[in-house]
């Protein structure tokens, strides 16, 4: 039973930053129908930004501040000069183009930061809890707790504020919303911006439990592309769903059947859900209009 | 025996009923017209003969074969075409080829001699070329067949969705709203190829909202209306009924028939 | 008409045939042709991918997956089975073909993104055997591969392989062109288009996708096998996700259906990150940012773009 609740802990803290990714890439994707492969180097900028501020003197909630503010600059500029530039290009045209700015974000970090692996120390320092016989970091419990606060910082700001609503109403019907003056460009970039913000603030918020570098962000996409779409593509619910459920399936795999196979269980539940359900655990089936 | 029977067919999107209790029959060269209102379950019918929908009551069948639960690519190998009416071409392919794929059923299918293009795929292929181009011929598209599909006017793609579907040689045809977006020429030549068409013996089922055509060729004529059948007989009948007057076609489109 | 469509298409698989018989009397070195195998190698690879992602329209994320298969047969096929390696390397490529067929009928009912998911999944899965059954494969580590042996004659050395693959490249082409102007290759075309088309007119939509698939994983598995033929040995790296990942990408760079975009786009990511070293440090950044501008600016893919660009001026 300890057993058991160390492996959901830790699950679902790698998944929290999963759902985060997903999230993310959920958002892009209903604003503009763009798959951002570069989603995961928002996640690595956010780390790496702080570590690197932390360690020229900056004071953490500042440095963690200023990360975030540098990965919302560098998503508003992937707008702005790869993404619009090529507007009504094919899907899988702005795919290769996220994935070429994934490659360009990658190649800057490596020269303006470096390549090696760095910590953060973990916010709350102190003893690791014990409950139930498992023993949770007190990071660990930040990273979800931080996670659920942006969900729920996201949530109102979607449904409260005018740039959120009008981000649903374009994510709904992009003609449409133009129709009612509502500047789709501004939108989507504002999509890429808050986008960039909620990778960046998982990447920070994770650092000090699984060091980051330069590289982080391709697995962290991949992660986070399969579980926005285990959950069904579109669907915020999904995407953190989706999140959590591939961090569990990691963490029990690895804890119960193999270590070195851990990814592979994920992803095998991922193809039999699939199977079932070809739209994802929350997409709607619907038949194909003709 | 009729060649196409659809047998009280029902079906619904997400609780709305679509189509419900219509049921039908068609048989050799006979040019049979389904009319109705935008949204009536035209095309939705359409979709359920043609394997695409599931209906959730029901049956279709053909040549008293029951097919609801067919494949759609088998009910192609029972003789069954038809158009789209939202145009579904391989825009990316030329006209000629558009119609080649027609003739699949009709070719060799083993993968190894294309990989080869042995003797016997070359000498095929020109005969599916040979064919496609009379086809295309036929429905007055003569001269275009090198041209990619996607860079065709609309008349022209509309008519290449007709000789697609007869390279199938089917015996049962579904045309899907035809001359829509077609000019009073065009819409005459469509006229006349159907009539050609049906001449073969063929089954036409024809969706169409231009109503002189339809009274003008149709042998019977069926009227839909919110996914229930209002109506079924000749011109003369249909154009007489009081509930399709007052229902569809209303007090101008009414006269307008009579004077057809 | 007709004519000119004979001309295009065989003038495709010539000015390949030329391009490799030409190109040795220009290559200065060994290091040449070196990278000109790598090319031709990958092409072949990227070739297939574009039957089932140009042709038929289904994307695959996963064939680095059934590179890696190709690569790792002619690996322990000899090793471990006392197989010759004239023989694993065909059996590699049957083996990737059965694996295709098989997983091919469940997902390819998958479309979009899912499938995109689902063979991404497929890739990485294969990817973890590779590096978790090391008493076979030796591990993240790799093995060794013996060398294609032919009536005696050795086959090594990047001249050797140059022709190798160049000739496979030029045949796989012609095999590739012959069958996209059959009845198979226009019902992937049509599938592309439009799924509810070709179903109407008599084109099983499920059977095309799967021959389609694994035709294209028979190829890849063919030029993985070739790559651990000429390097000597093999890595989990060779099947990694960035390899899927990779073919895609110079499939889309080269140009989606088109059977010299491949070459071109395996060219580009080949020579690219070569020539780039001169940016020592700065490689990555300008082989990012060159990605982007191409394509933005070539946004059906190098060889398509130009090929209309060029076409356009002529009457
Ligand atoms: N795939 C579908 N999903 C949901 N609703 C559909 C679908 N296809 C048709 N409908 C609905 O069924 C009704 C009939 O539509 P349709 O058959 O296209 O009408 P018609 O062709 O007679 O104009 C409409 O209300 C339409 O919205
Ligand atoms: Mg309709």
């Amino acid at each position: 039973m300890a057993q058991f609740l160390q492996y959901a802990f830790s699950g679902l803290t790698v998944g929290a930053v999963y759902a985060l990714v997903a999230l993310g890439f959920t958002l892009i994707y209903n604003a503009s129908g763009v798959i951002n492969f570069a989603q995961g180097e928002f996640v690595m900028l956010g780390g790496m930004v702080t570590v690197f501020a932390a360690a020229a003197g900056v004071p953490l909630p500042l440095a963690a501040l200023l990360a975030i503010a540098v990965a919302v600059l560098v998503g508003i500029a992937l707008h702005l000069f790869a993404i619009e530039p090529a507007k009504g290009a094919s899907a899988v045209t702005l795919i290769i183009i996220t994935i070429g700015a994934s490659i360009l974000l990658r190649g800057l970090a490596s020269i303006v930061f470096d390549k090696r692996f760095h910590a953060l120390p973990a916010f709350i320092p102190g003893e690791a809890w014990r409950v139930g016989g498992a023993s949770i970091l007190p990071q660990s419990a930040l990273v979800l707790g931080g996670a659920a606060a942006v969900v729920v910082l996201l949530w109102v700001f979607m449904s409260r504020t005018l740039v959120g609503k009008a981000m649903i109403a374009t994510a709904a019907n992009r003609m449409a919303a133009r129709l009612v003056g509502i500047n789709t460009v501004w939108i989507i970039c504002a999509s890429f911006a808050v986008s960039a913000a909620i990778g960046a603030i998982g990447g920070i918020l994770v650092t000090p439990i699984t060091l980051t570098n330069y590289d982080v962000g391709t697995l962290l996409a991949l992660k986070g592309f399969s579980a926005a779409m285990l959950g069904g593509m579109g669907n915020p619910l999904g995407a953190i769903v989706g999140g959590l459920v591939v961090g569990l399936l990691e963490a029990f795999g690895a804890g119960y059947i193999s270590s070195a196979y851990k990814d592979a269980i994920a992803f095998l539940v991922i193809l039999l859900v699939l199977f079932v359900m070809p739209n994802g655990l929350f997409g709607r089936a619907g038949v194909e209009r003709v | 025996m009729s060649l196409l029977s659809v047998r009280d067919i029902g079906i619904e999107f997400g609780g709305v009923t679509a189509l419900s209790g219509v049921s039908l029959d068609v048989g050799p060269a006979e040019i049979f017209a389904i009319i109705g209102p935008n949204g009536a379950g035209k095309t939705t019918l359409f979709n359920i003969i043609s394997g695409l929908y599931v209906p959730k009551k029901g049956r279709v069948e053909l040549r008293g074969e029951d097919v609801t639960r067919y494949p759609v690519h088998r009910l192609s190998e029972l003789g069954l075409s038809r158009t789209f009416q939202n145009l579904q071409i391989f825009f990316r392919m030329t006209a000629a080829e558009n119609v080649m794929v027609g003739r699949h059923l009709h070719e060799k299918r083993g993968v190894l001699p294309h990989l080869f293009a042995l003797p016997s795929t070359k000498k095929q292929n020109a005969e599916t070329r040979a064919k496609a181009e009379e086809l295309l011929a036929f429905v007055g598209l003569k001269g275009i067949s090198e041209q990619t599909a996607g860079n065709l006017p609309y008349g022209a793609l509309k008519r290449l969705e007709i000789a697609r579907a007869l390279a199938s040689e089917p015996e049962v045809l579904l045309l899907d709203e035809p001359a829509a977006g077609c000019n009073a020429v065009e819409t005459a030549e469509i006229d006349e190829i159907i009539q050609k068409i049906a001449a073969r013996g063929v089954a036409v089922v024809l969706v169409e909202h231009d109503m002189r055509l339809v009274m003008k060729i149709s042998h019977r004529i069926h009227v839909l209306e919110s996914g229930r059948t209002l109506a079924e007989g000749s011109a003369q009948e249909v154009r007489r009924n009081p509930k399709v007057i007052a229902a569809y076609l209303g007090k101008h489109a009414g006269e307008e028939a009579a004077h057809a | 008409m007709t004519m000119q469509a004979l001309l295009r298409r065989h003038g495709v698989v010539l000015g390949l045939a030329v391009l490799v018989l030409v190109l040795p009397l220009v290559l200065p070195s060994n290091f040449y042709f070196r990278i000109a195998t790598l090319t031709f190698i990958f092409a072949l690879a990227v070739l297939g991918l574009n039957l089932v992602m140009g042709y038929a329209g289904q994307v695959s994320l996963g064939h680095g997956g059934f590179f890696g298969i190709g690569a790792y047969a002619v690996a322990v096929g000899p090793t471990h089975f006392g197989i010759p390696v004239w023989a694993a390397l065909p059996l590699g490529a049957l083996l990737a073909g059965l694996l295709a067929f098989l997983i091919g009928r469940p997902i390819l009912k998958l479309k979009g993104h899912y499938l995109a998911v689902a063979t991404l999944g497929m890739g990485i899965l294969i990817a973890m055997v590779f590096t978790n059954e090391a008493q076979f494969t030796g591990g993240p580590d790799g093995m060794s591969v013996p060398r294609l042996v032919l009536f005696g004659w050795s086959a090594r050395g990047p001249v050797t392989w140059y022709w190798i693959s160049g000739v496979s490249l030029v045949g796989a082409a012609w095999l590739a062109m012959n069958l996209i102007d059959s009845p198979t290759g226009r019902a992937f075309r049509a599938i592309h288009d439009s799924e509810p088309a070709s179903g109407v007119l008599g084109v099983n939509v499920a059977r095309y996708k799967l021959i389609a698939f694994v035709l294209s994983a028979v190829f890849a598995a063919v030029a993985g096998a070739y790559l651990a033929l000429y390097d000597g040995g093999v890595t989990p790296r060779t099947a990694e996700f960035l390899r899927s990942i990779e073919f895609v990408t110079m499939a889309v760079l080269g140009g989606l259906g088109s059977v010299i975009g491949s070459v071109v786009g395996a060219a580009f990511l080949t020579i690219l990150p070569q020539v780039l070293t001169v940016f020592h440090d700065y490689e990555h950044v300008v082989l990012g940012l060159l990605i982007i501008l191409f394509m933005m600016f070539l946004r059906d893919g190098i060889v398509p773009t130009l090929a209309r660009l060029i076409f356009r001026r002529r009457p």
